[in-house]
């Protein structure tokens, strides 16, 4: 029985985030890239690029992109948007820190 | 739910209109299907209409325009494509790539296609384009009726791929056909090192479009590049019985042919039309407002037949497109299309060549300017019919190509010195041709692959791009072949007036900091920067980090404290990061250092026994003379490098990666210079270096050159007497340059110096991700030559000190795999594999 994608679920812990990289965690069965920023906010977003599968993990990031590492197509971590468009889109997931550890809901349709 | 679907319920795969909603079927999805549709689109028709595309090619839309590039290898099958699969789906498209058209039953509105499916329509839009012509010959068809094999079009990406193909494994090729597509496919064959015979039946080349005159001057140009051309001679036959081994003229001549393109003209795509019941002649005929006979039913491009005329260019249709989609939106129900007056303007086999209206005199009272020059392959004329341009040709010299076009289009008034038509006469003013831009008229089209007028580029200027790169980027203008580019430049320039900003991160070392790289490195060096964070924090506006610039500014300074910086992995691209080469698969691939390609049996055995414990995907002899482990998770790097127990040989960053050496003078019997000592020397002390963009490195010990030497980054070649010449600036990926000699010096010690002050000046003064084959022309060789050997400017001494403190602090990145830099630097980024993607549209 999956949660829907309100109830957020912990994670990990944020300094297992290096600052400005991201690591991929499994879950609820989905493979979800969490990127650990230089500001401190950390993002959720599906692992996989849309366009040819990239480890998005891998990618760079910013505050607002992440650069796919095998096309680097950038896509924003707050809509998912490729920004140069044509490339798809990514899934969001709502993500918040508290208390030190990583909170993520999974919406599994 | 409609009468309609009710009667078809059992098979149809279209969902009933959803409220008001239209359904609108294309069958055709190419250029002009798929245009019209983007400009139903722009009309807000999204809301309208419900479309279904059919498609006989299993692909996405692409530029046919530039199937030549691919066939020349100037562009990748990538580049050519106009709408990937993704934008039908992010347009709600429903696509039926593949899917071929068998007829229309207009009575019952259902489109019936080969795979048995029934689609329903509301409206009707026919975009099936042309077919090549194949004029009757002996031998065309086998007994059974199929085509002989090794004969080929030249029509759609499929047909590329085949010529492609064919061009690879043989040797001899037969071109049918003298006018532009011919003409492009000839050439396409012969950059590939083909021999090539083109066989043209009327008296000159490219006579639709040019007269004899000019056909002439084309003609020394397409032999001059190697291609032989046979003019006024029908092709009798072709020989062979099951594959084409030869064709056969007239007078018994026999050319051999290997395979045979036939680029003899088009014929509309009528048969649709046909089964539709629609009034047919040589195209569908289409009234002023692209529609057939029947109601709600329309089409456009080289199918339709629009007041007598069929059309085989591409601006016809985008002006068909503007008008169905004004109709079909109600955005302009005035609106009409009245043909097009076809203007030609392409690059041929290398030629520039516009082409409108007449060729040549028609009437006594006609003016004939013309201008020829064959010794450079120059012909230009003018014909005025009273008072009026009625036709232009220009070959080899296109500067006055706009202008024409525009006295042509609207019938401005000409110039009283005819003379001025063609040539600008001493008038020298800076940007020559300001005057021409300003009185050329917003309607004249300037990018014809992507349908561009002057206007929307100062449109475009107006909704504030100032510069050609954002133009360019919100117009499409200058995407296509390219030939316009100089003038979209031009255009955005006049347009833009004061405010032109020569696209100002052109000039940026990285997009997020706009600083040049020298004013970025003082900026840099005065207030002391250690970390990526600390630029973006002093230097950047807003302090904002921008991810496109990290890796840019990582080399940057890395190159600028030598003795080390404030390390922030994130600042690295994934290889650094983990010092391995990301693959398609997400694997990396590991390539131990092999200095001068020299290896030993233990090093090959230790790289088996590797090989054979991790069980990788494959193993590769690289072009730069190593072995690479190809397919090796992340998670394995520490222990395959702890395994191998060889230092990185670098095959994954921005660095100078290896020297390609020949056997030098132990064995071979030729060898003038110990070469491969000498690049074991230059990869012993220059490992790991890192640079602008990659250094490919190569040492021979003899002018044959057999380690390619003249076409790396830096080459080395021994020439006897104890003497090496030393090239720059050379390459032999995409783009094939031959290196510049920088100087010949007499010892090996003088090679490792001036290569060491080389790379470093390169470091230096080279952009992010400029190769040396750009690099050494932007300077000139000379400037080059009189830095780093006169040492003009005394920067000499400081460039070898700053590699000697370089090269005393490399460190092999392979000893990390010990201990970790940062948190899981080796975890899987899919730790349950990747996800099944849909192959990006224009691969197999």
């Amino acid at each position: 029985m999956n949660a829907p994608a309100d109830v957020l679920q912990d994670v990990c812990r944020v300094e297992d985030l290096p600052v400005g990289e991201g690591r991929t965690y499994v879950v609820d069965g989905e493979q979800v890239a969490l990127f650990r920023h230089r500001s401190g906010r950390v993002s959720a977003v599906q692992a996989a690029c849309p366009h040819a599968g990239g480890p998005l993990a891998d990618g760079q990031v910013d505050e607002s992109v992440v650069i796919c590492p095998l096309h680097l197509t950038a896509f924003d971590l707050a809509t998912g948007e490729a920004t140069g468009g044509g490339e798809g889109t990514i899934a969001v997931h709502p993500c918040r820190v508290e208390a030190g550890v990583v909170r993520v809901g999974v919406d599994v349709r | 739910m409609t009468d309609t679907t009710q009667r078809t319920a059992q098979s149809v795969t279209v969902p009933a209109p959803r409220g008001h909603r239209r359904r609108l079927v294309v069958v055709g999805n190419g250029m002009a299907g798929i245009r019209a549709v983007e400009e139903v689109l722009e009309r807000g028709g999204a809301g309208a209409f419900d479309v279904t595309v059919f498609g006989d090619e299993p692909y996405g839309n692409y530029n046919r325009i530039m199937l030549s590039h691919v066939l020349s290898g100037e562009e990748a099958e990538d580049g050519i494509v106009l709408n990937p699969l993704s934008w039908y789906e992010e347009n709600g498209i429903d696509l039926r790539a593949g899917v071929r058209v068998d007829h229309v039953d207009h009575a019952a509105r259902v489109v019936h296609d080969a795979a048995g499916g029934r689609t329903p329509y509301d409206t009707l839009l026919i975009a099936t384009g042309s077919t090549p012509f194949f004029p009757p010959m002996e031998g065309l068809h086998r007994g059974d009726g199929s085509l002989l094999e090794g004969v080929f079009a030249f029509r759609t990406l499929d047909d590329a791929r085949a010529l492609l193909e064919n061009a690879r494994t043989h040797r001899r090729a037969v071109v049918i056909g003298g006018g532009l597509l011919g003409l492009e496919a000839a050439h396409g064959l012969v950059t590939h090192g083909l021999e090539v015979d083109l066989v043209h039946s009327p008296p000159h080349l490219m006579n639709q479009q040019l007269g004899s005159d000019a056909g002439r001057v084309l003609r020394r140009k397409v032999e001059q590049l190697g291609i032989r051309v046979h003019t006024g001679v029908r092709t009798r036959g072709l020989l062979g019985t099951d594959r084409v081994s030869g064709v056969e003229l007239p007078d018994g001549t026999v050319l051999a042919a290997d395979f045979v393109v036939v680029a003899a003209g088009i014929r509309p795509n009528v048969e649709v039309g046909v089964s539709a019941g629609l009034d047919v002649d040589r195209g569908i005929l289409v009234d002023d407002r692209m529609r057939t006979s029947a109601e709600d039913v329309y089409a456009v491009g080289e199918c339709v037949q629009h007041r007598g005329q069929t059309y085989g260019l591409v601006a016809p249709l985008w002006d068909q497109a503007s008008v169905l989609a004004d109709h079909l939106t109600g955005a302009a129900p005035d609106a009409e299309y009245h043909g097009s007056r076809t203007s030609t303007k392409l690059k041929v086999a290398g030629v520039d060549v516009v082409a409108m209206g007449l060729s040549g005199p028609e009437r006594d009272e006609d003016e004939f300017v013309v201008f020829s020059e064959p010794h450079r392959g120059v012909y230009l004329n003018a014909v005025v019919r009273d008072d009026r341009l009625v036709g232009a040709t220009l070959l080899g010299d296109v500067r006055k190509a706009a202008v024409l076009a525009q006295h042509y289009d609207l019938g401005t008034p000409l110039p009283e010195e005819r003379t001025r038509l063609l040539l600008d006469l001493g008038e020298v003013q800076e940007g020559a041709g300001a005057g021409d831009l300003a009185d050329l008229d917003d309607a004249v089209q300037v990018c014809h692959c992507n349908g561009v007028t002057k206007g929307r580029i100062v449109g475009a200027v107006a909704d504030g791009c100032t510069s050609t790169t954002a133009v360019m980027a919100k117009t499409k203008a200058g995407k296509g072949c390219g030939s316009c580019k100089d003038l979209v430049e031009r255009i955005t320039e006049w347009a833009a007036g004061g405010n032109l900003t020569v696209d100002e991160t052109v000039g940026w070392y990285v997009p997020g900091v706009p600083l040049a790289k020298p004013e970025l490195m003082a900026a840099i060096r005065e207030r002391g920067l250690k970390s990526v964070s600390a630029v973006f924090r002093e230097l950047a506006p807003g302090g904002v980090e921008d991810a496109k610039s990290k890796m840019g500014l990582t080399s940057l300074l890395r190159m600028m404290w030598p003795e080390g910086i404030v390390e922030e992995r994130d600042g690295r691209f994934v290889n650094d990061r983990v010092h391995a080469n990301i693959q398609r698969d997400g694997t990396f691939s590991v390539v131990p250092q092999m200095k001068g390609g020299v290896t030993t049996a233990d090093q090959l055995r230790t790289i088996a026994d590797v090989a054979d414990k991790y069980d990788v995907g494959m193993i590769k002899v690289t072009g730069g003379q190593r072995i690479d482990l190809l397919g090796v998770p992340k998670e394995d790097l520490p222990k395959v490098w702890a395994d191998l127990g060889m230092p990185s040989g670098y095959a994954y960053g921005k660095s100078f990666r290896t020297v390609k050496t020949c056997v030098g003078t132990d064995f071979c019997r030729f060898g003038l210079g110990d070469s491969t000592q000498l690049g074991i020397d230059l990869e012993t002390r220059y490992q790991g270096v890192e640079a602008p963009a990659k250094l490919k490195l190569g040492v021979v010990g003899c002018p044959r050159n057999c380690a390619e030497a003249y076409v790396k980054d830096v080459g080395v070649v021994a020439v006897g007497s104890g003497r090496w010449e030393v090239y720059v600036g050379g390459a032999a990926g995409a783009t094939v340059r031959k290196g510049d000699l920088l100087t010949t010096v007499t010892s090996p010690e003088e090679v490792v110096t001036l290569v060491g002050r080389f790379i470093q000046f390169y470091r230096e003064w080279g952009n992010w991700l400029e190769r040396t084959y750009e690099f050494v022309p932007r300077l000139g060789i000379e400037r080059v030559r009189a830095v780093l050997v006169d040492d003009s400017d005394g920067m000499a001494a400081g460039l070898d000190e700053r590699m000697q403190t370089t090269v005393e602090n490399y460190r092999d990145p392979w000893q990390e795999g010990a201990e970790p830099v940062t948190t899981g630097q080796f975890r899987p980024a899919l730790p349950l594999g990747m996800p099944t993607v849909r192959p990006s549209q224009v691969r197999s």
